[in-house]
């Protein structure tokens, strides 16, 4: 440690750190434009100039000079107002100053600057330099002109994403910053870039000319088109989300968002349910809620427990899956399903299914297998800490499954189950590396789980963590990764087929005689038995709708607030942004709703009440935001016999990325990345 | 595919290395530590472009071939693309048969490198900087200071320099070269390499024995 003076205040800062950072810790403001803590230090902007006594009489870049002993700066002296004023000079010689038709205004570094060090007019009389917009694909637009050269997307890109598709070409007044040969950027994480992009030289395309920062109602939110729970603000005007932007969570997603979370959005205004339907002789006719309910309520009066039967989709929260479970369980029916892919997860104890190294967790790893997962199709952001921790040195990742670019070097190890028996052995390489290590991980994914051996598989790779020594009193290095950010609170608060209760599998072909899908999209509805009779809620027309007897039209998840818990087993509240369209209503209320219609009125009136039921189901419920991380001191694996493996590869659960749910079905900008990732070059036409 | 300046010529399609080439870069490789073959980069270029000329008489490096060195180092085939258009002696376009590389820099210009324009401007036709003349022989760049400003007015020619240059030396050197002769380069005026002219005029009178 060592004690720097920063305008008169003393605080005692890591060695090695810059001066930049130890102004940070002082609470002394430094502006700059290419510095970010979350990326390598560039120091080409030369705004954050200060002033050190006794070192060279000149303005230094406080950014990549580290601190000394007794070093006494000062941010606000003359020569460094004079110098900053310089920088910003010659920064908008060649900036158009277009802010009024520009998309950052409002929210720009440079804009927000040159209040504090511009000049009032500009004494640059000659040409500006006109730079071609570069076509970086269908989420990021390019204003060329306004580019500072701060280099912060190309070190993103490279550094962070793992993608190196951008880069500065020709140099001093040519340079420019763009992929040279014109091509849609190939990384899931590239709209963060916009974020970064302190001028307006990378927005949004969908968003373009839509509207200004402040016209927006800002809403904290969670993301639910993965499962890794990122924190998510949410922006809108009147009924409209017209953007998603990540919120800085350190132990999830740090500050990234992947590029579907944040583009998908255009998906919640088109083939919504915005209110019920019903079938009458084979076709769908609108209907009002009282003739819906009455509807399902004939359906179901003649049926025993046993004949009815539910399943809960991907995107669903915690609130509505508990006020469906416990209409179901006050009907006598424990046919519950949350499994949709089939996934042969096991529910008797939540470490079976849960991302229990964390994701923070991550960061500690010196050894990762990933058993039949695609990370980096699966869950982006998650991955960039994987490629974080492999890029921070010491750490050794393995494969198996697909073998696929997942922006860090992997050994793949093979494709098929075989090899987790393989690994137990001592002799086998990987084997080694994994013993040795002292914080071994192993993540398996939905691809490993959704197959007929699957709970062997789940079995194995356990069976596997305990030999190599991943489960101890002070880690535990077993991990489920999921792609559905509804899965685990369904796990928790037991939405799984009760004692003789039956599967999804067995609900299907007319094992039951009534089902009610809860936005439930992820299976092939054509396998519903063709009399059973079909209730779908949701809020998107996608496979279940179509297949249903009755649509009762729900709220997506910027319509409503609710509880959801990510792949680790991290519970988080998202807060209600706008109004479901129409006539369409939060879950929870429809299925309280409902109740009553049948008699069987649920216990709970307010989203509170039916919040403390939860808590009462499960407490994880109750532990909003916080993981209390466990060691694992029993042993015992999940159920599966670990041997009968069959020699099947494991495919990712994701192949298309930008369409895995129906929201993100139903976005035309998704379509669009569909189409530009197919061909990277054309898709820039 | 789309690059810039990429409208007005075409890029090829394919690039491969060939024999002569390969063997190059397997030399230059092993010049760097195991690990750090990025830093190959810059020759590795200059083979490409070099074969370029062989292959099709104009010296300069498609995309392709870029991508190209990017495979064979294990680089990101960007981190290519900004060495490539970072150094002026890149190609990044075709260029004509011979690359004329006239110096401009302050000692150059002081002896005359208007003069040296001018006239390749009046031999070859070409109006512009980083043109080609219509003949296809030459282009025509202007290249900051060479390092052999002893012997200025310096013009380049490929990878040779024509020193102590005036217009009807260049007039001589271009006809030579439109007749696919290749004038030995160095001093025009017959000098050895920076020595002065007519001889050495300074230390004459000193002679150095063996110490006996």
């Amino acid at each position: 440690m060592v004690k720097v003076t920063i305008d008169g205040i003393t605080v005692e800062v890591a060695a090695g750190s810059t001066i930049l950072q130890a102004a940070e810790q002082a609470g002394v403001e430094i502006p700059r434009f290419c510095y970010h803590e979350r990326l390598s230090i560039a120091g080409n902007c030369r705004m954050c100039l200060v002033e050190v006594e006794k070192a060279p009489p000149k303005p230094i870049a406080s950014c990549g000079y580290p601190v000394a002993e007794g070093m006494v700066v000062h941010t606000d002296s003359p020569m460094v107002r004079n110098g900053r004023r310089g920088v910003m000079e010659f920064l908008l010689i060649n900036h158009p100053l277009d802010c009024p038709i520009c998309d950052q205004g409002g929210e720009c570094d440079l804009q927000d600057q040159a209040m504090g060090y511009g000049m009032d007019h500009s004494r640059y009389a000659e040409n500006k330099r006109a730079v071609p917009d570069k076509n970086l694909g269908p989420l990021v637009k390019t204003s060329m002109n306004r580019c500072i050269h701060c280099t912060r997307c190309i070190r993103f890109i490279t550094e962070v994403a793992g993608v190196p598709d951008l880069g500065a070409t020709a140099r001093g007044e040519h340079m420019e910053v763009g992929t040279y040969v014109e091509k849609a950027l190939g990384s899931e994480l590239s709209g963060n870039i916009i974020d970064l992009c302190p001028v307006g030289a990378l927005t949004s395309k969908p968003y373009a000319f839509v509207a200004r920062p402040w016209e927006l109602a800002k809403v904290d939110s969670v993301d639910v088109l993965d499962a890794v729970g990122t924190n998510i603000r949410i922006d809108a005007r009147g009924p409209e989300v017209l953007r998603v932007l990540p919120r800085i969570n350190e132990d999830v997603n740090e500050e990234w968002l992947g590029d579907k979370s944040r583009f998908a959005i255009d998906g919640l205004k088109r083939r919504r349910l915005d209110r019920p339907w019903v079938r009458e002789n084979g076709k769908l006719r609108a209907a009002t809620w009282t003739e819906a309910f009455d509807t399902i309520a004939a359906k179901l009066k003649p049926l025993k427990g046993e004949q009815i039967g539910a399943i809960a989709g991907d995107l669903c929260d915690a609130e509505s899956m508990l006020a469906l479970k416990d209409l179901f369980v006050s009907l006598g029916s424990t046919n519950l399903d949350c499994r949709q892919d089939g996934a042969k997860l096991d529910a008797s104890r939540r470490d079976f299914y849960c991302f229990n190294t964390s994701i923070s967790g991550i960061d500690e790893a010196d050894a990762i297998l990933i058993v039949g997962s695609n990370p980096r199709k699966e869950a982006p952001v998650l991955n960039a800490r994987i490629r974080k921790r492999w890029a921070s040195g010491g750490a050794v990742v393995g494969v198996i499954g697909d073998a696929t670019n997942l922006t860090y070097p992997a050994a793949h190890l093979g494709a098929g189950p075989s090899v987790l028996k393989d690994l137990q052995s001592d002799s086998h390489d990987f084997a080694k590396v994994l013993a040795a290590a002292k914080k071994p991980m192993i993540i398996v994914g939905q691809g490993a789980l959704a197959r007929p051996d699957g709970s062997a598989v789940l079995a194995a790779a356990w069976r596997l963590a305990a030999h190599v020594g991943a489960l101890s009193s002070e880690w535990h290095g077993f991990n489920v990764l999921h792609t559905a950010a509804a899965r685990v609170g369904a796990l928790d608060l037991g939405f799984v087929p009760g004692p003789n209760g039956k599967t999804l599998d067995s609900m299907l072909g007319g094992g039951v005689e009534f089902l009610w899908l809860l936005g439930a999209d992820g299976f092939d509805a054509s396998h519903i038995g063709a009399g059973t009779f079909v209730v779908y809620q949701g809020h998107h027309g996608d496979a279940g709708a179509h297949r249903a007897d009755v649509i009762l039209p729900g709220a997506a998840y910027t319509e409503k607030s609710g509880t959801y818990v990510n792949t680790e087993g991290r519970a988080q509240h998202g807060f209600k942004a706008v109004y479901a369209p129409g006539e369409a209503r939060e879950d929870w209320t429809i299925l309280r709703a409902f109740s009553a219609v049948i008699g069987k009125t649920l216990p709970y009136d307010t989203i509170d009440a039916l919040r403390a039921r939860l808590e009462q189901v499960n407490p994880v419920f109750g532990r909003v935001g916080f993981l209390p991380r466990f060691g694992c001191s029993d042993h015992t694996g999940p159920a599966g016999d670990p041997t009968v493996l069959s020699a099947a590869p494991f495919v990712s659960a994701v192949a298309n990325y930008y369409q895995t749910d129906p929201i993100s079905r139903a976005s035309p900008t998704m379509a669009a990345c569909v189409a530009a990732q197919a061909a990277p070059a054309l898709a820039a036409e | 595919m789309s690059v810039p300046n990429g409208s007005a010529f075409e890029q090829p399609a394919s690039f491969a290395f060939d024999a002569e080439s390969e063997a190059e870069i397997a030399h230059v490789i092993t010049r760097y530590p195991p690990g750090k073959q990025a830093s190959a980069v810059l020759p590795a270029m200059y083979v490409a472009q070099r074969q370029m000329k062989r292959q099709t008489g104009s010296a300069w490096i498609p995309v392709k071939a870029m991508d190209a060195v990017a495979a064979r180092l294990g680089m990101p085939a960007i981190r290519v693309y900004e060495v490539a258009t970072f150094y002026f002696m890149f190609n990044t376009t075709p260029i004509g048969k011979y690359h004329l590389q006239v110096c401009t820099t302050t000692p150059c210009w002081l002896r005359g490198s208007d003069a040296i324009t001018a006239a390749c401007r009046k031999e070859t036709g070409i109006k512009g900087w980083g043109e080609t003349s219509d003949d296809g022989l030459f282009t025509m760049t202007e290249v900051e200071c060479l390092g052999a400003c002893v012997n200025a007015p310096i013009l380049q020619v490929d990878d040779n320099f024509y020193e102590d240059m005036d217009a009807a030396k260049v007039t001589e050197l271009l006809a030579a070269l439109r007749r696919g002769e290749r004038p030995f380069p160095g001093s025009m005026t017959g000098r050895q390499t920076s020595a002065p002219e007519g001889g050495p005029n300074t230390l004459t009178t000193l002679h150095f024995a063996p110490e006996g």
